[in-house]
């Protein structure tokens, strides 16, 4: 076909441009051996969800063959080992993020659990009507949407920060819009639509300046930039342990201690009391207070495991490897007649969106996918971005440690056939 | 990549691309909208129904190739039917595109068959018809694939 040979003569790969061993890190993922309808499977889904290392695969199971109790409740031996993974665990993560004690790591669901974690408890006890909160408008609905369940019950309101053509923040308008009622600021710390990096350091300093506190939505930050919680001085940051190469149904909030501290329980139950009597409760402490029943223990030990796997990689080979990569595709792409890149900031991380002319995202996913190429289509939960651009929905190539130069070139070639397939 | 082909027959490229039927019926007394939250297609159908018979279909909205060209060949293939008749091509296009039922008369419609093989996709498929189904029934409320 010609389209093959085009394809050949335009192959500008070199094996030796991939210096950080992706190819090894390759091999820690027994996924990517996977076909899919008889091709090899180009998994560029990654912001939705990344593959697990066996290192992580291992962990869990080792865990239920070997140590499976419940934690915090037993004398016995399997209840202590069990425990002391769990903690173990804990460690792991505030040395990740840099937090200063073990005890501002919360385990939840997800992001979305840790999002409304933080308006129920922190927003629904102090904020009053009138009270306003900053978002933005390139935020997660999971970052929308407990706020507003939040304004229902309490009569505040939310302010929205806008975004310029680029998908970068107006943050002039931003300052603008901090005054006395705000009360929180809630952005993402990267968009899951654009990859967009928010300048979120100027942002909390900015709020602070009015005292008022910032949550960051990390979950697409995590596994592709180094966070320090203390430098960053962000009051509270959530993400997702399954975009960070860890299991499903297992997350984090991060809440400096003193705040977390004055809050309320969000959930009450076992493990989250100190001592229980029908004349009043007295509930333990942090973190413990606002973990309330058994926990994903095996979820939190993979999680574990998917933290350590990535700092035995190490953040500046990783980030070196995805920007290349980055930048290798949006050259690529932008070759492609008809092709637009939605979100084009300075600041990115490998996520590439993007719509073609003529051809709906949703028929470019199942065309690609049936070459072996698995994308994410649609609104990405993020409609009122998707509205500021004008358009229902994108597609979206998202990258990770473990993609090459090579699955590029085949997100390319597919995109071509898509092309020919609707004869533009 | 054969059922690729299969999929995106020339008739449905045609259908994307030049939607019969396609904009507001004035004088339409029958309406529904229709909407795919997985993939954010809108669909808004109108009919005129006379003595129970559908006289004319038109829709609007914006959609992938599969939900545009099905809702363009089903407001063509409604004209002139009874409201039964047109609940009775309902189930037996659902039928063909879950793989369900065979069906050897739907006519043009078929061209849609392809859509078996890719279940993710019925959804798209079906939205102008569940759309149709609720303004035969006159439900108020926007209609969903879920
Ligand atoms: C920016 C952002 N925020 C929040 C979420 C929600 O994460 P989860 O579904 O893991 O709770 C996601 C992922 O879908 C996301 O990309």
């Amino acid at each position: 076909m010609i389209l093959d040979n085009l394809f050949q003569s335009l192959s500008y790969y070199d094996e030796s441009s991939e210096k950080y061993g992706v190819h090894s890190w390759r091999a820690d993922f027994p996924i990517l051996e996977t076909s899919v309808h008889g091709k090899p499977l180009v998994y560029l889904d990654n912001a939705a969800t990344t593959q697990k290392p066996l290192a992580v695969i291992e962990a869990e199971s080792l865990y239920y063959r070997h140590d499976n109790a419940n934690v915090h409740r037993g004398v016995h031996l399997l209840s202590q080992r069990a425990t002391d993974a769990f903690e173990a665990a804990r460690f792991k993560v505030q040395h990740l993020i840099n937090a200063v004690s073990p005890d501002e790591i919360i385990f939840v669901r997800g992001t979305t659990e840790a999002i409304n974690l933080v308006a129920q408890s922190y927003g629904r006890s102090r904020f009053k009507a009138g009270d306003e909160i900053i978002l933005s408008r390139m935020e997660h609905h999971s970052n929308i949407v407990p706020w507003q369940i939040l304004c229902e019950q309490t009569g505040v309101n939310l302010r929205i920060i806008p975004i310029n053509n680029s998908g970068e923040l107006e943050l002039e308008a931003y300052n603008q819009l901090l005054n006395l009622r705000t009360k929180l600021v809630a952005v993402a710390h990267v968009s899951n639509a654009m990859g967009t990096i928010n300048p979120v350091r100027a942002m909390i300093d900015l709020a602070h300046v009015h005292g008022v506190p910032v949550l960051l939505d990390g979950a697409q930050a995590i596994a592709h930039l180094p966070v320090d919680v203390q430098s960053l001085d962000c009051d509270f940051y959530a993400f997702s342990g399954h975009k960070l190469y860890g299991p499903t149904g297992i997350g984090v909030l991060f809440g400096k201690a003193a705040l977390l501290e004055a809050m309320p329980p969000y959930q009450g139950g076992g493990d989250m009391i100190r001592s229980v009597s029908f004349d009043g409760t007295t509930y333990n402490t942090l973190p413990y207070k606002f973990e309330a029943g058994t926990p994903n223990i095996a979820g939190v030990i993979g999680l574990g495991a998917a933290v350590d796997y990535l700092a035995g990689i190490g953040f500046d080979a990783l980030i070196e490897h995805e920007l290349a990569l980055l930048a290798y595709a949006t050259q690529s792409v932008s070759d492609i007649p008809g092709l637009r890149i939605i979100g084009n900031a300075l600041e990115k991380t490998a996520i590439l969106s993007f719509v073609l002319e003529g051809i709906h995202p949703h028929d470019i996913g199942t065309i690609l996918d049936r070459h072996g190429v698995a994308i994410r289509t649609g609104h990405h939960c993020t409609m009122p971005l998707m509205e500021h651009f004008g358009i229902a929905a994108t597609a979206r190539a998202s990258f990770a440690l473990y993609n090459t130069r090579t699955e590029v070139d085949k997100l390319v070639e597919a995109i071509y056939h898509v092309k020919e397939l609707f004869g533009r | 990549m054969s059922d690729l082909r299969d999929l995106y027959q020339e008739t449905i490229f045609d259908h994307y691309r030049q939607p019969r039927n396609f904009g507001r019926l004035q004088g339409a007394n029958r309406r529904a909208e229709g909407y795919n939250p997985l993939c954010g297609d809108k669909v808004t159908l109108y009919l005129r129904v006379e003595d129970g018979v559908i006289c004319n279909a038109r829709f609007e909205g914006s959609g992938c190739a599969i939900s545009t060209a099905s809702a363009s060949l089903m407001t063509e293939n409604l004209k002139g039917k009874r409201e039964e008749e047109a609940l009775q091509l309902f189930d037996k296009f659902h039928g063909m595109v879950t793989g369900s039922t065979m069906t050897n008369d739907l006519g043009k419609l078929a061209v849609l068959a392809g859509v078996t093989e890719f279940p993710q996709r019925v959804k798209c498929a079906t939205l102008a018809w569940h759309t149709m189904k609720a303004a035969l029934q006159n439900i108020g409320e926007p209609v969903t694939t879920e």
